[in-house]
Parts: C-alpha cells; structure tokens; sequence
C-alpha cells in the first residue's frame, strides 16, 4: 500500500494527476468530436452525392481502421505536416507538436464519427411532423433548429453519446503510446521503476473503473433531466 | 505521395495480415464459449452466480482492452507460483497473452449479447416446447440456442468488427501483426501517410467483408417475428 503514498515515497500524486490527465484528454477529445459530428452530420444527411460520400467515407473510414492506427498517423504525420505548412513559410527547424494535442485530436476523430453516426440517427427518427409544423409556423430558422429540432434531438442522442464518452474515455489510455503521460503512461513508469507491473495495472484498471461507473451515474442524471417531457 | 514505398510495404503488410487474422479468428471463438458460459450464469436464480457473472462482464467492458493485456502479459509473470506451474509455458507468449486478453474481452462483450438475445425470445416458444414433453435440456439446445444466435447476430457482427480494431493492441506487445508491421515501417521511412492508407485499406476490406458476411447470414438465416 506505500507504493501508493502521496509526495517522495509513493507513486499517490503522480497517479492522481495522471487521472485528471485522462479526465482532461477525454473531454477535450469528447469536444472535438463534436465539432467534427457538427461538420459532418449535415454532409450524411445531404442530398448532395458528392457530399454525402464525403461524410459517408468519414464515418466508415474512421471507424472501420483501428484506433491505434491513427494515433500512429497523427502522432509521425502530425509534426511533419505542420513543418511542411512552416517550411512554405521559410521556417526550416524541427517543430514538435504537443503530445496533448495530438493525442486529443486523434481520439477526437475517432470519437466524432461514432456522435456523427448518432446525431445523424437521431435526427432521423425526429417526427417528419415537427419539421413541417415548425416550417408552416414560419419560425425563422435560428428558433426552428435550436428550439424545435436541437432539444428533441439530444433527448435521443443523450443515452448513445453517453456509449460515445465511454469509448472515448477507454481510447485515450492508447495515446500513452505517443508518450503522454495519463493513467497508462504513468502506471507503466511506475511499474518500470518499482517492478510491480501486477499492481500498478490493476490499479490502473481501477481507476478506468471508477471513471467510467462515475461518468455514467452524471450522465444517466443528464439523461432524466432531457427526457422530462416524455 | 511515395507510391514505390506503398507497392514495396504492401507485401510485409499482407503477411502480416495473417497473424492479424489467426488472432482474431483464435479470439472469436475462445471468446463465444466463454460468453455462452457466462451468459447461462446471468440467468441463473442464484443470486451470488448473477453477481458474479455480472461483475464479469461489467469490469472487463470498464476498462480498456491496453490495460488487460497488460496485466496479463506483463503483470501475471510477477506472480513466482506462476512462473512453476505448466500455465507459464502460455503466459511468457506474447502471443498466447494476446489471445487470452481478446478472449476474456470479447467474451464479456459476447455474454452481453447473447444474455438479451436469451431474454427477447417469446416465452411461447418456451412453453409449446415444454407442453410438447421435450426435456429442457434439448429446449435449451434445439430451440432457445439457435433462436438467439439469430438474434444476435447483428449485434455480433458489430463485435467482431470491433475485435478486428482490438487485435491492433497486439502490437503494444512485441507481435508483428498489421498494425505493428505498419507502425515499424513508419517509424523507418517517416511515410506515414502512404502506410496509413495501405494499412487502413487491408483493415477497411476485412470490415467490408465481414459486413457482407454478416447481412448474408441474416438474410439467410433470418428471423421474422
């Protein structure tokens, strides 16, 4: 139990930054998905082919290659490309991009087409009705998507985004490959320099256990509260 | 674009493949007896076997596929019984690691699966069974498992699909399957561009395969209710 002290001795403090490490890596990269989902969901549900492919090869793309994968591409493709984009400019050095960013950006892709798949799903099963209701009422458009279409919409998305933020919670102890250090990272210093890998994994695995049965007490809470009305 | 480099790597990727393959294949089928045990052990009545069944599968769907394989490869060989027992002569494989770790997760998942596909089958069918003085063990064989594995079948698809990404995590432990061979030539000719879209096109044709296999299963065997 001392491996776990906190301060000099034990590995307590440096184990519980690493937790909110992954708590931030997984939020932020929740956050980009989204923006992703944003841009995406409205080419899935276009009428246009050429952009409706576009978002189709997305989805299936992303979530048809491994997650390991495209955190390799990011974490050697990332640096490279934006030394190409400063070489234009005239800057030849080295150029390391941070560990945290790469890292979230990746697993925000990767998050934001399985929310692009769920946001797309749930604006499918959105009554026909409502949209037309809300057309013929002559809303402008501002009221008609963020008071009539968004609010139904998140009643369904909620219980599969909350799936989404699992998967994404789980992907980011992947990107200890690429160095950064949250839970994985710093269980495996850890078990390197105390040789007690049985432990500091297991504890691992505790603490990815605590964060998911948490994280999904908040968002059944979250799921209530939207589903109020039904 | 270095398209000598795609043709040149294309090979070493395919044969890597193969390990890629056996893992899942090895994997998959471990895994579904081990989520049939534990999805009969969730419908047991005695609570303490529920609990158990349900613990399970809860922790290893909680934590990430990294961490199990960690702890079995990396963790189980600290233990010094272990290291005496014949079980030793598996656990110092990476590649024996693997597939226990795939197994025991895709087992979790399975169980998962076929727990609901047991709950959604119409107690009519149960009970014409039971009132035609078939012994229970046979409904049990003759009706109940082949009805769910009908109705599971869409959900199960997506698991394998989901396996097929998770055997990547081979690679975190030393096995030159598809994901490590692609991550080694990228770390020695900086492409990776070029490797991701030759790795990423083997891995988006297994999925589609798969896929295709999947709907032609439902479609044959299809269940209409």
């Amino acid at each position: 139990m001392e491996l776990l002290y906190f301060g000099d001795k034990g590995w307590g403090d440096e184990l519980f930054f690493a937790t909110l490490m992954t708590i931030a890596v997984s939020i932020t990269a929740m956050i980009i998905g989204f923006i992703f989902a944003a841009l995406f969901t409205p080419l899935k549900l276009s009428n246009n082919k050429f952009l409706n492919s576009i978002g189709n090869a997305y989805t299936t793309v992303i979530r048809g290659v491994p997650e390991l994968l495209v955190i390799y591409l990011f974490f050697f493709g990332g640096s490279g490309a934006i030394m190409f984009v400063a070489s234009i400019f005239g800057y030849n050095d080295y150029i390391e991009i941070n560990a945290f960013l790469t890292g979230s950006f990746s697993i925000g892709i990767i998050s934001g087409a399985y929310s692009t798949e769920v946001f797309r799903g749930a604006l499918q099963s959105i009554d026909k009705g409502q949209y037309e209701a809300a057309k013929v009422l002559g809303f402008n458009k501002y009221i008609y998507f963020f008071k009539i279409i968004l609010p139904q919409m998140l009643r369904l998305a909620i219980p599969n985004l909350s799936n989404v933020w699992q998967i994404t919670l789980k992907d980011t102890s992947l990107i200890s490959v690429t160095g950064l250090v949250e839970i994985m990272r710093q269980s495996y210093i850890a078990a390197g320099s105390t040789r007690d890998p049985l432990f500091f994994y297991s504890f691992a695995a505790v603490l990815y256990l605590i964060l998911t049965f948490l994280s999904m007490q908040l968002l059944n809470r979250l799921e209530t509260k939207y589903s109020k009305g039904y | 674009m270095d398209i000598e480099l795609m043709i040149s790597s294309f090979p070493k990727l395919l044969n890597a493949t193969l390990i890629t393959l056996k893992l899942l294949s090895l994997s998959l089928i471990l895994g579904l007896f081990i989520g049939l045990g534990f999805a009969i052990l969730r419908m047991n009545n005695n609570k303490l076997i529920n609990k158990f069944a349900y613990g399970y599968s809860y922790i290893f769907r909680g934590t990430p596929l990294l961490v199990q394989i960690f702890i079995i490869y990396f963790g189980l060989g600290q233990i010094e019984y272990l290291r005496t027992t014949f079980l030793w002569v598996v656990l110092k494989e990476p590649y024996w690691c693997a597939i226990i770790a795939f197994s025991l997760n895709t087992g979790a998942y399975t169980s998962e699966i076929l727990r609901s596909a047991f709950q959604t089958i119409k107690p009519g069918y149960l009970e014409a069974g039971r009132s035609l003085g078939i012994p229970s063990k046979i409904i049990f064989t003759k009706i109940q498992i082949p009805i769910a594995i009908k109705q599971s079948l869409p959900a199960y698809g997506n698991e394998i699909i989901l396996m097929l990404k998770g055997t990547s995590l081979a690679s975190t432990v030393t096995l030159m399957d598809l994901t490590g061979v692609a991550k080694y030539i990228i770390s020695t000719t900086f492409k990776p561009v070029e490797v991701f879209i030759v790795a990423g096109g083997i891995y988006l044709f297994m999925t589609f395969i798969i896929h295709n296999v999947i709907k032609y299963l439902e479609k044959k065997y299809g269940f209409q209710t």
